[in-house]
């Protein structure tokens, strides 16, 4: 009798000190849910949603804070996969925040750009190249298409260019032919 | 005999081979200009080395491989680049892609062809000059063929096997290629074997192809390689179903052939190969067939870059041709324009006309009839990919292994509602990279903007910091030297100048005679002396 109370006493402590360690050792900082969210939004940092970027709207969509049809970037398809992966119905864009865009770069033009450095404070990727009073310019790769430089250059030099298509992003469209009615 | 295998469904479509394969090789004049992309391999595109305004030579290369998959480019005649950018390719998108345009003076003069001794040098070497001569698979997937040659890891793969199939109807390159240059193929294979290290070399031949079987069959007597007739039974040429007819054996879903130990090649690539290895000929043309809604249909040894518009007139098309096909009816695409040039690619075009190609009749409603499952040489489920496929379902799509459709348009042929199963297939693929792109743009966004928050918050704290010690250093000034490292740092300067001034010795006395230096140290002796006596007492003047 003692015995048995004694190995399940052992295995208690034994399988609570092996709990405790891993509750440590693998901490989870971060709710899975948010980061399942971050993972559906599109990245482009843009603001639109009225959060100071993705991630801050992934945590207000978790928390129950905002709703998911207010990223204008992720378009309908985006708030297609937030409503599967939360379950609620999807729902139209919500046309408060802006309206689904092609996807653009920002385009700096050179001749006119003062170099002020406004621009490349504004940019949430670090995606503008340059330093005071000499040119600035955009790495294109690595533009999100976010709008945020627009507003705080003073000379008025940025432009948005939609990007066009090219042999390597080019895809097969959907196939439309006729069919036969009846 | 061999044991040959079968692969699932195949279909029969009709031949059409006989327009063309009667006729020998003919060797096109030289074109008014060749239009020569960067990008006509599998992977980066070349990047160019000349300028507008150059002359080049036949053979010079005008784009350098750019990356591990990719090769070069050469000018296929000698003359003057008259141009270099955008200008249509044969792509079914119909957009344009960086080109050199190359005028020739019609001197045809060579740059020095230096033969290499493969046999000497290490299969890497030989490989970087396969790179550099442009070879890729002139089969039509114009994989780059210095890439498919690497053994890796491997000691060896011990099969290789020399496609001639020609499996699409319509199409004879191959066919003429094998029966007239049947000893430049044999030796490019000897050289691959030699690459490869492979054990036994098959070579597959469709049985409709009798002349090219026994001219192959005579050639490869001594080599002790093995040309085997297979059944003719379209697609029995896709590398995937060759390898399974042969050898029985299939590459795993996702898998490539060298996995399996097999490495299979076109037979004009391994033409090719013998042309750059055995003459120093880097890949400046291939053999076209010309076919179709034309008078005179005829292979043709074409440079490539030459324009397709110059080509087809060679062959008199008949006055109701719609527009060409590039490559066989089942597998090609019609060309955007005329105006674009042949490629790597190229093994054939078809004038179509609408009595040859007539328009399929509008599809019907999918009946789940499953001819197209039946037909399916990769025994997926076509009329479940097709419902994924158009209801955007791709990730479904691709559980029911999308991406080993070779699209080689059998569900397509036997499809009794006409649908057009391929062109969802490939819509399905197209859409699944694109997602791919995008998330990877995602990913690097996310990256670089948590980045950026990380280096905000590192840049306010390192300035807090400083201001922190700023104003308590006006705080407490100095309290103790020795702890401010500043005043710590000055001092120690200072007495490193003091010991520098103490330890001055008098410079350049080693080479003196000795009588003059027993004067010096006469003289140091009463100088210190003297500096003693004056610290003795420092109040007394000095006379």
């Amino acid at each position: 009798m003692s015995t048995a109370l004694l190995i399940m006493i052992g295995l208690a402590l034994f399988l609570g000190l092996v709990l405790g360690y891993a509750a440590i050792k693998f901490k989870v900082t971060e709710s899975p849910l948010v980061q399942k969210i971050d993972a559906i939004l599109p990245q482009t940092q843009c603001g639109q949603c009225g959060f100071p970027g993705c991630k801050p709207y992934a945590t207000a969509i978790a928390a129950g804070e905002a709703d998911i049809n207010q990223c204008p970037p992720g378009g309908e398809e985006g708030i297609r996969k937030l409503a599967e992966l939360l379950g609620v119905d999807p729902k139209p864009l919500n046309a408060e925040h802006g309206a689904p865009k092609p996807k653009s770069v920002a385009v700096i033009d050179e001749n006119l750009c003062i170099g002020c450095t406004l621009c490349i404070q504004a940019c949430p990727v670090d995606a503008i190249l340059g330093t005071a009073k000499h040119m600035h310019t955009v790495i294109a790769k690595e533009c999100t298409g976010c709008e945020l430089c627009i507003p705080p250059c003073p000379v008025d030099c940025i432009s948005m260019q939609v990007v066009q298509e090219d042999l390597a992003t080019w895809k097969s469209k959907y196939p439309l032919y006729a069919i036969r009615s009846a | 005999m061999r044991t040959l295998f079968q692969f699932n469904g195949g279909v029969h479509p009709a031949e059409h081979k006989q327009e063309s394969s009667t006729q020998d090789i003919a060797c096109a004049p030289l074109p008014t200009q060749l239009i020569v992309p960067l990008q006509q391999h599998i992977g980066q595109r070349a990047k160019p080395l000349v300028q507008v305004g150059d002359s080049v030579l036949k053979g010079q290369m005008i784009g350098q491989a750019d990356g591990a998959t990719s090769c070069a480019v050469h000018a296929p005649t000698s003359g003057r680049v008259s141009a270099i950018g955008e200008a249509p390719v044969p792509h079914p998108s119909g957009l344009p892609d960086l080109c050199i345009t190359i005028t020739p003076d019609g001197a045809e003069q060579w740059v020095e062809r230096t033969p290499l001794d493969y046999q000497s040098m290490s299969p890497t070497e030989v490989r970087k000059h396969l790179r550099d001569f442009g070879l890729a698979g002139l089969g039509g997937a114009v994989f780059p063929s210095h890439v498919k040659l690497n053994l890796g890891k491997l000691a060896k793969v011990p099969t290789l096997i020399l496609n001639g199939a020609e499996c699409e109807p319509w199409i004879t390159c191959d066919d003429r290629l094998m029966r007239e240059r049947t000893a430049d193929i044999v030796a490019g294979a000897k050289i691959m074997q030699h690459l490869l290290n492979a054990d036994e070399v098959l070579i597959g031949i469709e049985d409709n192809k009798p002349q090219a079987i026994a001219a192959m069959r005579a050639a490869c007597a001594d080599a002790r390689f093995e040309v085997i007739a297979v059944p003719t039974l379209y697609p029995s040429g896709g590398a995937k179903q060759l390898t399974k007819i042969l050898t029985g054996k299939e590459p795993p879903s996702g898998g490539r052939s060298s996995d399996i130990g097999v490495q299979i090649f076109n037979v004009a690539t391994a033409y090719s190969v013998a042309r750059a290895v055995l003459h120093g000929e880097p890949l400046i043309s291939r053999i076209v067939t010309v076919t179709g809604n034309v008078d005179q249909p005829r292979n043709y040894e074409v440079l490539l870059g030459t324009p397709v518009k110059e080509l087809v007139a060679l062959a008199s098309p008949r006055n109701d041709t719609q527009g060409y096909i590039m490559g066989g009816p089942m597998m090609g695409f019609t060309l955007p324009s005329d105006a674009v040039p042949v490629t790597k690619a190229s093994n054939c075009l078809i004038a179509s006309s609408p009595k040859l190609f007539p328009p399929p009749p509008p599809a019907l409603p999918c009946i789940r009839c499953t001819q197209c499952a039946q037909a399916c040489p990769v025994n997926l489920q076509p009329q479940d990919l097709y419902w994924f496929s158009r209801g955007r379902e791709f990730g479904k799509a691709q559980e029911y292994n999308l991406f080993d459709c070779i699209e080689c348009g059998c569900c397509d042929y036997v499809c009794p509602s006409h649908i057009p199963l391929v062109q969802y297939y490939r819509f399905a693929k197209g859409e699944i990279w694109a997602r791919e792109r995008e998330k990877q743009q995602a990913d690097l966004a996310r990256e670089r903007h948590e980045f950026r928050l990380q280096r905000i918050e590192r840049e306010k704290k390192e300035r807090a910091d400083k201001l922190a010690a700023k104003t308590q250093g006006s705080k407490a000034p100095s309290a103790n030297a020795e702890a401010d490292p500043k005043k710590a740092a000055i001092q120690a300067a200072i007495e490193r100048a003091k010991l520098k001034r103490a330890g001055v010795m008098p410079q350049n006395v080693e080479n003196l005679p000795v009588e003059t230096l027993k004067e010096i140290k006469e003289i140091e002796a009463r100088r210190a002396q003297l500096k003693q006596a004056m610290e003795k007492q420092p109040d007394t003047p000095n006379s």
